[in-house]
């Protein structure tokens, strides 16, 4: 198939960025969309050209090292998949489309297509742990964890950490980031005793990290690729209200 | 060359008590005058990183990718062994210590394997203790689960994200010593060479890649957790950015390479679909509990695969091995797959694959019960081929997946290099010449969590915690010839991509030096190699310059490494006169085809040495005595 | 107080008082659409029931004191609900100051959710018009003080006066459409078992509101409700 595309070219953070106009022909259908943008990128560097920039590590949905904005939606048309999982067959031939990075105060562009998804880091560094030095401390099964809970506190746990959510909030808010680690840790035992201080310190990193607030829009969940649920911002909201509340005076 | 594995002396199961006894301990005040840098983030890096810095030393940690969190550990799937034996059914350190040997077609030094499997439990501990949601029984207790035709079930697993769970545990506690300040993390940082001062490792240069800014990081000693080197065949399940270049680069300055030719090449994985592919993707293994394997039974059969009649199907791996059938261990599969596709009997538009039938396990079972064991599966596999497996039958060929060989190292992990630390797959030590499944992450975090917070103090007592001068020559020396490299990537203004010389080398060491090899194809590949090598240097076009973000930059200086160690790769096969595990010489085979392997002749390490870069390498040994063990040939008949 | 501050500070904190104080409206907004539907049951029952709002909470409390301290608990939580949608706003604003070229394409949002803003200025206009009309009487053409019914309906026999009531009340089943949806999310009220209840329970609070609301309205243009002999 060929195809238009419009891409985001950006040299560096400072720079204004526009689209540029590609074309893209022959494309097989079975190629992945990354896959297309690599045709591309060898194309543009054998005509002299700098090939976009764009991040991509495991190209099977789980490290969440890719993502982009296409065609109006964070890792395109496909729910549940993330950018790498994307195929061409989802696409038809004369398609133009339109590929943009994440865009949110607390993701700076790095170039073109690649940003800087740190921010992420530092909000887990803030609390998304269970303070347990390496020693493995004591049998594993004498904690018992009730199934139920422990497939819920592994749904929330699936999170790749690939930023769709803030790309996708119409207000780049990250609470479905946060509240996935917290909802993880707050559901097990082990997460108990700092379940409160988690909770507080990892929002207050959020905020202070300049991502927006939740409007419970829903978006987030619509983008994920790995369709963590809305009820996990419910659990955090319910945590922090209870943080507030009961804790232990801070 | 003295390559002293310094095992501990005594009966296997007192060894590792012994030496951590032995081992000298740093004086708690003093810990925080050593600098540590752990190269990688994987499991094996960021347990590691975390588990040092919790002790007090002062960690810098790098990684290439733009966080610690997406190290490729996070992609493994099927889960971590532990001889638990929770079950019931008989397991023990010892069970696993001997399955670890034997799968690895001894190969492996055994003292590094017991131990393995004897921190294995405290792994388990550990990773529950920090959150890990590992699947549960209703009771509340971990559930379990027999992988890769283990006859214990002692896999632990968290659904098909063990690797992604086990990786999170390590990140946050990496995230916490961060947030403490003890741990300082280098993202986008990719190693270029390694420091050397008086003969010891003693810093790194790195290149910042956003900004394309050298500098060197001096410290007490160097950790490389850096992985494995499967993308040297372009095409694997690895990660686009999997690289050899920080194991490459120490193996330059000295530490030996050992058993590079030991690659595994995973039975099942999705076939490519043409030449623009860029990796290839894993399905699990345990879609062959209930896939039937099969071809036409003859060449250039044109008719789809739910026309051909049963009598014309070929059940290759049935008819071969009537007692295992389909669930063969992965380097027989493997091989037995590129038998029928070499012989024209291949599957799917390229002829590149053989069929997965679940038709009649659909039969039998229902579509509900296949639906419940493989969906996510099989919706995986439609959405990458657009083919429906519960109607046509899945497409599958082995490809490149782990590599057992990397830098040698002791029992203490350390390599050849006196302050050069080898964790996880960037080392050699554990799976000999073929990895079990559920294996590789118990290693990397063995490694990490449990034996070198131990055994690097010894070394740091050893040299003391006078700081490393970051003005010694060697440091500014070590920046130049990186810089002056990159210089030359960028100088060499050809015409071809980065990419295309990739794919020809991995072309050829996967036509050579891939699942079966001979002597006439390596001695091919060593031909070839070079010459491309050259073509390489002199015609890649690198675009844009070295003080920006470039990932054609990044892929260049990893390709120009990966060039360097196919050759070696090739070398060791072709040195390795016998077939065990993933490497299998046509030339040594029994009558029915299986791998023969010569204990007399290479019940050894080959660990080489670099002798610059015109000369051949040089060769030393580390015999493997198998005391405990006793030595005898796999047989799946 | 210190853990009040934190709850102000932090932005799930300011949610969380933003809802319940959106929860006090919702309580306050049906208790005031039931009063409304008493014009229904006569003028005397209507005159009677706004002369009974003042005369609540007797003897404990002065006549008229009561509904001046719900007027001021009323006012607070406006207070609070509109400041923290402005800050809302000006936080959501500046998480993204480059905005995407092509923009977003909806998928999960609704309608409803992405106006609640515009909504809440609308909502906030009326209520000064409301007040000035129905309560104060300057906006009001011929007012009476005490005369709850007779206003009513003379308020409303302006056709452009009740379809704008009407408009009005449609905007605010929007509102609260989203926003009670938005609290059970916001105070963390979700249950695995009763979770598919909150959207369809949002729906209904809306459309009775609405409803209730536009009956009034309709009923005078229609003539159904009417001052008759009593002018």
């Amino acid at each position: 198939m060929d195809l238009v595309l419009h891409i985001w070219r950006q040299a560096g953070p400072t720079d204004k960025g526009s689209f540029v106009r590609y074309e893209a022909k022959d494309i097989s259908d079975h190629a992945s969309f990354l896959e297309m943008l690599d045709i591309l990128n060898e194309r543009l560097t054998e005509r002299g050209e700098e090939p976009i920039a764009i991040d991509s590590d495991c190209r099977e949905g789980i490290c969440g090292m890719c993502g982009v904005v296409i065609d109006r939606l964070p890792h395109g048309p496909q729910h549940g998949a993330a950018t790498c999982q994307l195929h061409m067959r989802h696409f038809k031939d004369g398609d133009e489309i339109w590929i943009e990075p994440w865009r949110a105060r607390a993701f700076p562009v790095v170039k073109d297509l690649v940003v800087d998804r740190y921010a992420f880091d530092r909000i887990m560094q803030a609390g998304g742990f269970v303070s347990v030095r390496t020693s493995a401390p004591q049998d594993a099964n004498a904690i018992l964890i009730p199934k139920e809970k422990a497939d819920l506190a592994m749904d929330a746990a699936a999170c790749i950490g690939c930023g769709a959510c803030v790309a996708a909030c119409p207000n780049a808010s990250a609470m479905l980031f946060v509240s996935a680690k917290v909802s993880q840790l707050g559901l097990l035992p082990q997460g108990q005793p700092e379940r409160r201080e988690r909770v507080l310190r990892m929002l207050g990193r959020h905020d202070e990290e300049g991502f927006g607030m939740c409007s419970n829009y829903g978006e987030c969940h619509a983008a994920c690729p790995a369709e963590i649920s809305l009820d996990f911002i419910a659990r955090l909201n319910r945590d922090m209200f209870g943080a507030v509340a009961t804790a232990v005076e801070l | 060359m003295d390559l002293d594995p310094k095992v501990p002396s005594g009966p296997i199961q007192d060894k590792w008590s012994k030496r951590k006894f032995e081992l000298k301990l740093v004086n708690p005040a003093n810990k925080r005058k050593y600098d540590i840098i752990v190269v990688g983030s994987g499991l094996a890096g960021a347990s590691a990183a975390a588990s040092l810095a919790e002790l007090g030393y002062n960690v810098k940690c790098f990684c290439y990718q733009d966080s610690p969190r997406r190290a490729h550990s996070i992609a493994a799937q099927g889960g971590i062994n532990a001889a638990k034996n929770y079950q019931n059914d008989g397991d023990s350190v010892w069970r696993l210590f001997f399955d670890t040997v034997k799968g690895g077609d001894f190969r492996s030094r055994e003292a590094s394997v017991y131990r393995l499997a004897e921190v294995s439990n405290s792994i388990i501990d550990q990773c529950v203790a920090q959150g890990v949601p590992f699947a549960r029984e209703y009771g509340g207790l971990l559930d379990n689960r027999s992988f890769g035709g283990a006859q214990v079930s002692r896999t632990f697993y968290a659904r098909g994200q063990t690797g992604q769970q086990l990786l999170l545990g390590a990140y946050s506690a990496l995230a916490k010593q961060v947030g403490l300040g003890m741990v300082e993390m280098f993202t986008r940082a990719e190693m270029l060479d390694i420091v050397l001062v008086g003969g010891e490792a003693r810093g790194i240069v790195v290149r910042d890649m956003v900004t394309g800014t050298i500098s060197s990081h001096a410290a007490h000693a160097v950790v490389l957790a850096t992985g494995g080197y499967s993308r040297v065949f372009f095409l694997s399940t690895n990660a686009m950015g999997c690289n050899v270049t920080a194991a490459w680069r120490a193996h330059r300055r000295g530490a030996l390479f050992a058993n590079p030719c030991f690659t595994q090449i995973h039975p099942t994985c999705i076939p490519t679909s043409g030449d623009y592919q860029s990796k290839l993707t894993l399905m699990s293994e345990s879609l062959r509990n209930d896939g039937r394997i099969w071809v036409p039974a003859k060449t250039g059969e044109t008719r789809p695969a739910n026309d051909i009649p049963e009598g014309e199907r070929d059940y290759y791996l049935e008819r071969l091995y009537p007692s295992f059938g389909n669930l063969t261990p992965r380097d027989i599969a493997s091989r037995r797959a590129k038998e029928v596709v070499d012989d024209g009997r291949g599957v799917g538009e390229l002829k590149n694959g053989v069929y997965l039938d679940f038709r009649d396990a659909i039969q039998r079972l229902g579509k509900r019960v296949i639906e419940e064991r493989y969906g996510n599966l099989f919706e995986m596999y439609e959405r990458i081929t657009g083919e429906d497996p519960y109607r046509v039958p899945m497409r599958i060929y082995p490809a490149p997946h782990y590599t057992m060989g990397g830098l040698w190292v002791d029992y203490n992990l350390e390599s050849t290099t006196p302050g050069l630390f080898v964790l996880g797959e960037a080392n050699f030590s554990d799976h000999g010449a073929n990895r079990l499944g559920a294996s590789a992450l118990m290693q990397g975090l063995a490694d990490g969590y449990f034996v070198i917070p131990y055994t690097i103090a010894d070394y740091l007592v050893r040299v003391g915690p006078e700081k490393t001068d970051p003005a010694d020559p060697a440091f500014g020396d070590t920046e130049r010839e990186a810089k002056s490299r990159i210089a030359k990537l960028l100088g060499a203004n050809g015409t071809r991509t980065v990419d295309s010389f990739h794919r020809e080398l991995g072309q050829i060491v996967w036509d050579n030096c891939g699942m079966a090899r001979s002597r006439e194809g390596l001695e091919n590949a060593l031909r070839e190699i070079p010459v491309l090598r050259e073509k390489f240097w002199k015609e890649v076009m690198v675009p844009g310059s070295g003080e920006e973000f470039n990932q054609s930059l990044e892929r260049a200086g990893r390709v120009a490494d990966l060039m360097e160690l196919a050759e070696l790769m090739c070398r060791d096969a072709l040195h390795r006169e016998e077939s065990a595990g993933g490497h299998f010489r046509v030339e040594h085979q029994t009558e029915e085809g299986e791998a023969r392997r010569d204990d007399e002749g290479f019940a050894h390490v080959a660990a080489w040495e670099w002798a610059g870069p015109k000369a051949e390498h040089r060769l030393h040994k580390e015999p493997l005595e198998f005391e405990y063990v006793p030595l005898s040939q796999r047989s799946y008949k | 107080m210190g853990r009040v501050l934190s709850l102000y500070r932090s932005s799930v904190g300011k949610k969380i008082l933003m809802s319940v104080t959106g929860v006090v409206f919702v309580f306050f907004v049906i208790a005031h659409m039931v009063g409304n539907l008493k014009a229904f049951m006569g003028p005397d029952h209507f005159d009677e029931y706004a002369h009974f709002l003042r005369e609540i909470g007797e003897p404990i409390f002065p006549y008229g004191v009561l509904l001046w301290v719900f007027r001021i608990v009323l006012l607070g939580c406006l207070a609070i609900h509109a400041l923290f949608a402005l800050q809302t706003w000006w936080t959501n604003r500046a998480a993204r100051p480059v905005k995407y070229a092509k923009g977003l394409q909806p998928e999960e949002s609704t309608f409803a959710s992405r106006n609640m803003r515009w909504g809440g200025i609308v909502l906030f206009l009326f209520v000064v018009a409301h007040l000035l009309h129905f309560t104060t009487g300057q906006l009001h053409p011929d007012f009476v003080p005490g005369a709850a019914f007779r206003n009513l309906v003379l308020g409303f026999q302006e056709q452009w006066v009740a379809g704008l009531y009407i408009g009005v009340m449609f905007v605010l089943g929007l509102h609260l459409y989203h926003g009670v949806w938005s609290s059970f999310q916001t105070l963390g009220l979700n249950h695995p078992g009763y979770n598919r209840y909150r959207r369809p329970l949002a729906a209904l609070v809306a459309i009775v509101v609405f409803l209730g609301f536009a009956a009034v309205p309709v009923a005078v243009l229609t003539g159904t409700l009417s001052l008759g002999g009593r002018g």
